[in-house]
């Protein structure tokens, strides 16, 4: 079972076929940016981080699909001057809740460690999300999820791994048999 | 100069400039295309249509430097990483908002033709009576069982998919075999058909992708990425339907980088006799004479070639002596509608990626159902079953997240309205006296906005749709809510109407301009009306009826 008001929120509302998943891509960005620099560590940094949010299961986790290079091209190319602040300060601020946590930086904690702090993240930042009015800065710990699950499932790892992709279908069948444990789509 | 001798110019390359080439040249005529963007060639030039996600640095999305570069363009979905080049740059192409309008321009060959959403429906004569009957704007000259065999001629030629589904309000055409509805849409139809006893319809799309091999084409492969450009010639465009007939009669001479500045009058003859061009690339004036000339510039495009020629006759321009030029400016209205979820149908699933979606055609004020408003709407949606996008919630991060992400998520099915937008001489354009292009041309002030009636039509698009959806058994309905700002159809229509009195329309029902008969405007701007339905299937036609009749014409020598 799914929340459903999570999923809700998420269903699209579809204006004749062109507009398929047009709210991806309207964010109210006003601002040209500069540029932030990201240095190699932060973004193996962000590698991991991703890959404690998508790790390698039966399939490829984040890291592979080099999610920390997509945050960078994506903060750095498509994020307002204000944002790319809360996400580099994020950065900051998450590790010092591992410090908190877990009396280490983010790099020097386990598997376990990092999973648990990231669930607290996680939480922290939904419960922030919930109270937030729309015009309310993002949590940055939201931002680096988003991130993640985009960079992943669009990228061809998680798009032909961890999803199915069919390049050319040659057919549409509305109503195909589907069993349980078959994978999603990577686009429909 | 011989060379710039022609029988016939046609005046831009998108959907209905396509048309008038390939009619006129099949036809016998020498013709000249004049497209003021660059060529765009079939296939060869749609340079992403093999990209997948990952091969786009920003996956498809939007990044700080476009949103500032198209300041336009960034107001809805069209500003994207996949398909940038094929829409017009708005910093080299601006135009004044009295109020706001956005207007998304495709300016290359083949215009919007590659990027349209290619549903395609008929008029009925619903449509074509209503002006009349209501006393809004003017009658068209023109009814359904005149057009009727032009819509078979051009479906017939450009390959319109979709159901014979009987319905008066949308008359069935030549189609190809229809797409699959889902199986959630199938139960919502028919859950519809129950609730409203039939008098409400959910059909599949009818929309111009081919089902199966057509022309020469090979046809739709469900990838869904039309909007690239299709190298299977899966949907019709100039370039992979009109431009190639045109081409293969030996009588086309395509020129891009042509703005069209003017058309050329002879006050005394009372004839055009070509068209002033400025070359994009050179800067240069060239003329061009033809016994001919079909404006299909896009709507306000073609306005504006109106209004820059002939002024010494007629200050507004050619076309302005019945004070309609300009004027009467429409639109489709839409960004409102519901959607919700469908539970059950865990067994079933998608397969391929279906480039339409289901319509539900116009049922208010039709027969005994009346309005607090004149005319209706119709609606397009789809019902799929959700991929990774969905959330689950037991999870928050980690392996088991990722991997129940990784499987399909519930069926969801969403519609959003389309509707009529009254003809209203208040909404209009005008040749703005201050701003100036980059080649000291002025540009179009666009004042427009909606009126009374479309405001109280959004309420039912709202409603209905909630209504709708909730007696079809989709639960969590919500509403989605929008302001409806002109221009986002994408349907830009009148402002050189038709009618049947040159006092009061700029055109007669052949598509003629009154004040020179050897002028034919078939893009956008001839509507005297909108209805509710996609236009350019009926652009298509009309374009098809003037391009027979202007020939006919040329032959007894009447132009």
């Amino acid at each position: 079972m799914m929340n459903r008001r999570e999923a809700l929120s998420r269903v699209a509302i579809i204006m004749g076929g062109t507009v398929l998943g047009a709210e991806a891509f309207l964010s109210g960005c006003k601002t040209a940016t500069t540029g932030v620099n990201f240095t190699a560590e932060t973004i193996s940094l962000l590698d991991e981080v991703a890959e404690t949010i998508l790790p390698a299961t039966k399939t490829p986790g984040a890291k592979e699909a080099k999610v920390g290079e997509f945050m960078k091209v994506m903060v750095n190319d498509c994020y307002e001057t204000k944002d790319q602040k809360i996400f580099m300060e994020g950065i900051e601020k998450l590790d010092a809740a591992s410090k908190k946590m877990n009396n280490k930086t983010f790099m020097e904690s386990d598997a376990t460690q990092r999973h648990n702090l990231l669930v607290a993240l996680d939480k922290e930042a939904k419960d922030y999300q919930k109270a937030a009015k729309p015009e309310d800065p993002k949590h940055y710990f939201s931002m680096m999820k988003e991130l993640t699950l985009t960079g992943y499932f669009t990228s061809e790892v998680g798009a032909t791994k961890a999803l199915r992709y069919v390049a050319v279908p040659g057919k549409f069948d509305g109503s195909a048999p589907y069993v349980k444990g078959e994978k999603a789509w990577a686009t429909s | 100069m011989a060379d710039q001798q022609y029988d016939a110019i046609v005046v831009g390359s998108g959907i209905s400039g396509g048309w008038a080439a390939k009619e006129l040249t099949e036809k016998g005529l020498k013709v000249l295309m004049l497209e003021r963007g660059r060529n765009i060639e079939h296939i060869k030039d749609y340079v992403n249509a093999n990209k997948e996600s990952w091969d786009y640095p920003h996956r498809g999305g939007r990044t700080q430097k476009m949103i500032e570069d198209y300041p336009v363009l960034k107001r809805d979905y069209p500003l994207n990483e996949t398909n940038l080049d094929y829409w017009a740059v708005d910093k080299e192409s601006p135009y004044v908002e009295t109020k706001r309008f956005d207007w998304f321009r495709g300016y290359h060959v083949g215009g919007r033709s590659l990027m349209w959403g290619r549903q395609s429906y008929r008029w009925s004569d619903l449509d074509f009576e209503a002006n009349g009957k209501e006393g809004v704007g003017v009658d068209w000259p023109v009814r359904y069982k005149e057009i009727a065999p032009w819509y078979d001629y051009v479906e017939k030629f450009a390959g319109i998919s979709g159901n014979r589904d009987g319905l008066d309000v949308l008359p069935d055409g030549q189609f190809l075999p229809a797409m699959d509805l889902t199986c959630v849409e199938k139960d919502v139809a028919a859950r519809l058909k129950d609730a409203y006893k039939g008098t409400r319809h959910l059909i599949i799309g009818r929309t111009a992708n081919i089902t199966v091999p057509h022309g020469g084409r090979p046809g739709c492969q469900f990838r869904n990425k039309c909007w690239l450009g299709c190298p299977f010639g899966g949907y019709f465009s100039t370039q992979s339907s009109t431009l190639p007939a045109a081409m293969a009669t030996g009588n086309l001479t395509l020129r891009p980088f042509s703005i069209v500045t003017k058309v050329l009058y002879d006050k005394d003859k009372k004839r055009a006799t070509g068209v002033e061009v400025l070359d994009a690339e050179t800067n240069k004036t060239i003329e061009y004479k033809a016994k001919i000339i079909f404006l299909n510039a896009s709507t306000l495009n073609s306005t504006w070639i109106l209004m820059n020629s002939a002024t010494d006759v007629w200050e507004g321009g050619l076309g302005s002596s019945s004070d309609a030029l300009g004027k009467n400016l429409m639109d489709h209205h839409l960004g409102i509608g519901a959607g919700g979820i469908v539970e059950g149908y865990e067994d079933k699933y998608q397969f391929g990626r279906r480039a339409n979606g289901f319509y539900i055609p116009r049922y208010r004020n039709v027969g005994d159902d009346k309005r607090d408003y004149l005319r209706g709407f119709g609606y397009q949606g789809s019902g799929m079953r959700q991929n990774w996008r969905h959330e689950v919630a037991e999870f928050s991060i980690g392996g088991e997240f990722k991997d129940a992400m990784t499987e399909p998520g519930i069926w969801s099915v969403g519609m959003g309205g389309f509707g009529e937008m009254l003809p209203d001489p208040t909404n209009k354009v005008t040749l703005d006296k201050n701003v100036k292009d980059k080649w000291g041309l002025n540009v179009l002030n666009i004042d427009c906005e909606l009126k009374d009636n479309e405001k109280k039509m959004r309420k039912d698009i709202i409603a209905d749709a909630q209504e709708m959806l909730e007696k079809a058994g989709v639960k969590y309905v919500q509403a989605r809510e929008g302001d409806g700002t002109p221009g986002r159809g994408i349907h830009e229509m009148g402002t050189a109407r038709m009618g049947r009195d040159p006092k009061t329309s700029v055109l007669n029902g052949n598509n003629q301009v009154w004040d020179a008969p050897n002028v034919f405007v078939t893009d956008g701007a001839f509507m005297a009306s909108a209805s509710c339905v996609n236009p350019s299937l009926t652009y298509m036609a009309f374009t098809a009826r003037a391009a027979e009749f202007a020939v006919s014409e040329l032959k007894k020598g009447n132009l």
